[in-house]
């Protein structure tokens, strides 16, 4: 067989560019299961059941704190006072509508992001939407460093971001969304399941 | 005797090259300083820490139910557990320490300029990958501190835009910081990044020499050799550096010492008080800041008043020292022959890079906030305007050979 005219450079680089496509198509298969491997067990995703809270005893102004898929939830009852001054920070937050529509369900995207029915109950996930912290509560007429016109709401220390009473993230600071709103509904009057829509979802 | 040797050798010759090129035959400058001390110590930390760490696992148990108290457990009940606990804990401070003086030496005599550039980046990829060592190893107590510090570090993925949900997910295999998040750092934290730092170490000693190590007066000593090849600057790295390290392990090794058996807290900076408390998943801390050695980054991230923008700027921080090979232009390399501009320069990011770390312990307020955008923009001002300043000015006449 001749060799004569038999362009190596072209055959080289042939050689190397199958190599390397058919190789790391393989590779990406190899990847799939030990990348796979670190995503939630089944054990993790079934963890997740919703839970009951007991608002009987909670007052005006008082939060109670619930856990959720491990998470804090917070459910505050709100008196009329606090109701009425949120729509006065309607221009210091930086999402008043709820408008972005990943923080809440359907049925808490009104002003004052709960259920219209029990609209003082604001039931909210308590955990920071910048890096993850578990912010403090902070009421209008306690000691702290947030200003006078500080009407209560939630400060996290991690970072500096605060929230007023119904969640909504103020302009100016780290966290980019208001509190997250789980899915949650009234059994009665006084118990409330966090982490379903409906009670049928319960079930 | 040498019969044994000579067995040896004609079964294993590179062993006797290998003691030849990086020991006994390797030429270093004559003219090393104090600030030449640290990069034997980095190596010997990191014997420290791979032998206290060892002996560690043989009682800590990884699981969100039994790791704080199988610390507790080290401490108090298995026979000098505190000191090895202790060693290991205090030994990642001291580690940071002898790492930031042994860059802020490449900083000053211009040690990361051609043609040590591969020397300079693989010195950082050690640097970042004890960084993920250290975040790895911190939420093992599994303490107040571990698992906040650790929700707040993987939360900052979450700021990428589209995936950043799936990716904080993926690391944390759970919905929170959990059993799951806690056994995986620990397989990350023995095996995988000290296999990683083991073998980076070794081509970054390798790489330098090769290319020979740079020196206070940053001249080559390689353009002037005698008869033999072998430099006229240099001296053999044994026996004289060698001598001279163990002088100064024995100096670090009484303050080693002292911090372990006097403050292996060290006030709450080398081990948090709220991490004396267990993990809680409902209560964060109400004043949380990372340990000393990553403050200066944890500032520039609260600087930034915008998610992406703060992890992008804090991301950024660290990143921006793989670039500084190609950003100083500087005609000489050693600040003692530099101009002004970049004497003041570096001055002026050396302040900054403190000023941040006392920041980052500080809260979140005020002023605080106010000082820390200045020192953050300092901070990049000092890289990104480097390629001007470096230029500006007559720089000293540089000696033919180095000075003592």
């Amino acid at each position: 067989m001749s060799k004569e005219g038999v362009d190596n450079s072209k055959r080289r680089f042939l050689s190397i560019a199958v190599n390397s496509v058919v190789g790391a198509v393989g590779v990406g298969f190899a990847a799939v299961p030990f990348v796979s491997y670190w995503q939630p067990s089944a054990r993790a995703r079934a963890a997740g059941s919703p839970v009951e809270v007991d608002i009987s005893k909670l007052e005006e102004g008082q939060k109670v704190d619930v856990e959720w898929r491990g998470k804090p939830v917070w459910v505050v009852k709100r008196s009329q006072q606090n109701l009425d001054e949120l729509a006065t920070l309607d221009g210091i937050v930086s999402d008043p509508a709820s408008d972005v529509t990943s923080q809440q369900p359907d049925y808490a995207k009104n002003a004052f992001r709960a259920r219209e029915d029990r609209k003082n109950i604001l039931v909210v996930v308590g955990i920071c939407t910048h890096l993850g912290c578990s912010p403090t509560y902070v009421k209008a007429d306690q000691p702290h460093v947030l200003g006078d016109d500080w009407k209560g709401g939630f400060f996290c220390p991690c970072h500096g971001s605060k929230f007023d009473l119904a969640g909504r993230v103020y302009k100016g600071v780290p966290a980019p969304t208001n509190l997250v709103v789980p899915p949650y509904a009234y059994i009665d009057d006084n118990r409330i399941i966090v982490g379903v829509d409906s009670l049928e979802g319960a079930a | 005797m040498k019969a044994v040797l000579t067995w040896f050798d004609s079964r294993y010759p590179s062993a006797y090259k290998l003691w030849m090129d990086h020991l006994a035959g390797y030429y270093a400058p004559k003219n090393f300083n104090f600030w030449y001390y640290f990069g034997s110590l980095a190596l010997l930390m990191l014997v420290v820490q791979i032998v206290s760490g060892i002996f560690l696992t043989m009682n800590y148990k990884p699981g969100a139910e039994t790791a704080f108290a199988s610390v507790e457990y080290i401490m108090r009940d298995v026979n000098w557990g505190w000191l090895i606990r202790y060693m290991h804990s205090t030994g990642a401070s001291f580690f940071f320490i002898v790492v930031y003086l042994h860059m802020f030496r490449g900083l000053l005599y211009g040690s990361y300029r051609a043609p040590r550039e591969l020397v300079w980046i693989l010195g950082m990829l050690i640097y970042f990958a004890l960084m993920a060592e250290a975040f790895m190893g911190y939420l093992l107590p599994w303490g107040q501190m571990s698992y906040w510090g650790a929700q707040v570090i993987i939360s900052l993925f979450g700021a990428i835009p589209y995936i950043g949900d799936h990716i904080t997910l993926w690391i944390r295999g759970d919905f929170v910081v959990s059993d799951a998040t806690l056994n995986r750092f620990f397989a990350l934290h023995v095996i995988a990044v000290p296999i990683a730092l083991l073998g980076l170490v070794v081509v970054h000693i390798f790489a330098l020499h090769d290319v020979g190590s740079n020196n206070p007066d940053g001249i080559e000593i390689k353009k002037n050799k005698d008869e033999n090849g072998i430099p006229k600057d240099g001296i053999p790295f044994h026996p004289y550096y060698t001598v001279k390290d163990i002088f100064g392990v024995m100096v670090f090794g009484m303050l080693f010492a002292w911090v372990m058996f006097y403050a292996p807290e060290m006030y709450g900076y080398f081990l948090e008080f709220n991490n004396f408390v267990p993990a809680d998943s409902l209560t964060t801390p109400a004043h949380i800041a990372p340990v000393w050695y990553f403050t200066p980054y944890y500032a520039i991230l609260r600087a930034i008043p915008d998610k992406l923008g703060g992890v992008i700027g804090m991301g950024g921080a660290v990143g921006i020292f793989f670039l500084l090979p190609w950003l100083d232009r500087s005609p000489v390399k050693s600040i003692r022959y530099k101009a002004w501009p970049f004497k003041f320069a570096l001055f002026l990011f050396t302040v900054s890079f403190i000023a941040l770390g006392i920041l980052g312990v500080l809260p979140a307020e005020g002023t605080y906030i106010t000082m820390a955008r200045i020192f953050s923009g300092i901070y990049f001002g000092f890289f990104i305007f480097m390629p001007f300043y470096s230029t500006w000015g007559t720089p000293k006449e540089v000696p033919e050979r180095v000075t003592m």
